[in-house]
């Protein structure tokens, strides 16, 4: 199946966005310029920094679901994810 | 040498924790589906065994050939993975192993008597539920990591890997249009500088911390080894662009508000600031060895010991690529195979014996491992980091991004294990992973060990509750 220029929906932090079908969570959000992924224990805003689910700084809520590494997770049709940005 | 009792001879009773969810058997069982994994795992579903892949990302191919779609990947990279798919290996992506154990281990510690079990035992953690896995031979192709390097400002955001950004990418992330400055060590700097200028980032400098007499060095030893990367390394430089290669330079701090603005450059006598949207930051590559360790593995100098037919310390386990030495894509195909087709020799029901490959064969990927092995040696000593690294973080550095420790907190601790009691360094999610390498770098802190699980997963992943409606949430 050719998926280049396939879109799905998905709601990011309550708002609604047509985005690749085949990138993951952490791509998708780095391009709608989401300020921060998670903020830390001190409350600083950090993003993803080693894109390959090591680092744990990614995390982000996913339908549901606390702590899900954005970068290691495909968008999928009505993914309701919700940041700390 | 004996035939292997299948899998399922091993005793429920052995396997701690219990588990109420399902046991996949396998004759061998591959963690990790990158290049080493590919080829192991290939080489053995072509011999007739029943093999299982457990990789966390959701498509094959490692960091190397991460893809969207494969007509993104290299001819080499696809032919591969036409190779696994045809070869009737079971991939199962998107498994985050976390946690492994020999039956024998298990057998014992539950005070069993009479003859220890055979095999081992992986729990996976798929989509949030809980997958075990038991297996007669194991083989690790667990890849590497990223160096990172604390200095102030690196944990503002926009502030990347180097090989992250890359994933990223890969992931379908863009960089374009964005003034990136790239800055660490290693020829990952020009391949990644390259990959960003070629999706229309404007990359301003790469800056490689190793001194030029150092890379010149390293130019003559690959001359002698292996001259076509000199050219690869000449096609990396004119795709970059307008962007300057500046060698024996490094970045003493990245600062911004909300994200990084720009950051600051140094060649030891002069400084100057690069305004930048991105900073890109990587200190070469870290053998992942915890899984081994886990297992026993041997593991010396950071790396996972093994013999000339990727054998571990630990009989049935076996382990190739990265995490045996840092030696690239062409070492980890030739280890892979060698394990794969050995574990085919020593694996599998009686009166089907395998075969550990053809003489010629056998000789082909040795040579390709000593050669690469050799590449990698000349490497390390080109991009040794520079000691003025280590006095990069000021007191209030954060060193551990998951609990916030800063360098300040630590600096009464003389180890590790202690600046962990006091701090809760290295006690986040991410189990040490980054800041354990670093604080190593920095202070000479070893001995950071690996305790289960290896990846943070659901209570009822470990508890082996899996399986149950309405566990979500």
């Amino acid at each position: 199946m050719d998926t280049t220029h396939t879109e799905v929906e998905i709601e990011v932090d309550g708002r609604a966005f047509r985005v690749p079908a085949d990138a993951t969570v952490a791509a998708v959000l780095l391009d709608l310029g989401v300020g921060a992924f998670r903020r830390s224990v001190t409350g600083e805003p950090r993003l993803p920094l080693c894109g390959m689910g090591t680092c744990q700084e990614c995390r982000v809520t996913i339908d549901g679901v606390a702590h899900r590494r954005a970068c290691m997770t495909p968008v999928r049709a009505g993914m309701k994810v919700s940041t700390d940005g | 040498m004996a035939a292997t009792p299948p899998a399922a001879a091993i005793p429920h009773e052995a396997a701690a924790p219990p588990t109420a969810g399902w046991v996949l058997h396998a004759e061998i069982a591959v963690v990790g589906a990158g290049p080493a994994g590919i080829a192991a795992a290939s080489r053995a579903a072509e011999a007739g065994r029943d093999v299982v892949v457990l990789d966390a990302a959701p498509r094959p191919g490692g960091q190397i050939w991460r893809h969207r779609r494969r007509e993104e990947l290299p001819a080499r990279a696809r032919a591969w993975l036409e190779r696994f798919d045809r070869s009737g290996a079971r991939l199962i992506a998107g498994a985050q192993v976390v946690d492994a154990w020999t039956a024998a281990d298990a057998w014992a510690a539950a005070g069993s008597r009479g003859a220890a079990p055979e095999g081992f035992r992986l729990v996976a953690e798929v989509d949030g539920e809980r997958l075990e896995v038991a297996a007669d031979r194991v083989i690790l192709a667990t890849g590497a990591r990223e160096l990172f390097l604390p200095f102030p400002g690196w944990t503002l955001p926009n502030v990347f890997g180097v090989g992250g950004a890359q994933a990223l990418v890969k992931a379908g992330a863009s960089f374009a249009g964005k003034r990136v400055v790239v800055a660490g060590s290693g020829p990952l700097l020009l391949a990644v500088g390259a990959t960003l200028a070629s999706q229309g980032a404007r990359v301003a400098v790469v800056a490689e911390q190793a001194s030029r007499a150092a890379l010149a060095r390293f130019g003559a030893a690959l001359l002698l080894r292996s001259p076509g990367r000199i050219a690869q390394a000449a096609r990396l430089r004119s795709a970059l662009g307008g962007a300057r290669y500046a060698v024996g330079c490094w970045v003493t701090r990245a600062d911004g508000d909300d994200a990084v603005r720009e950051v600051t450059l140094t060649d030891g006598r002069r400084s100057w600031t690069e305004p930048c949207d991105v900073l890109c930051t990587g200190y070469g590559l870290v053998p992942n060895t915890e899984l081994a360790e886990m297992l026993g593995c041997g593991v010396d100098g950071g790396r996972v010991r093994v013999d000339e037919w990727q054998r571990t310390s630990v009989a049935g386990v076996y382990c190739a690529g990265e995490p045996t030495g840092i030696a690239g894509v062409d070492a980890a195909l030739a280890e892979g195979e060698i394990a794969g087709a050995h574990a085919v020799a020593t694996s599998g029901a009686a009166g089907t014996p395998g075969t550990a490959g053809a003489a010629d064969d056998r000789r082909r990927l040795f040579r390709i491992r000593r050669r690469e092995h050799g590449v990698a040696r000349a490497l390390e000593r080109a991009f040794t980091l520079r000691a003025e690294l280590r006095d990069l973080p000021r007191g209030d550095t954060i060193l551990c991004r998951c609990e916030d420790v800063t360098r300040g907190m630590v600096d009464p601790a003389w180890s590790f294990r202690q600046a962990k009691l006091y701090t809760r360094i290295g006690m986040g999610p991410c189990q040490a992973r980054v800041c354990g390498p670093a604080c190593e770098f920095l202070f000479g802190w070893r001995g950071q060990t690996t305790r289960v699980p290896t990846a943070p997963a659901e209570v009822r992943t470990l508890a082996g509750e899996s399986g149950g409606a309405g566990a979500e949430g």
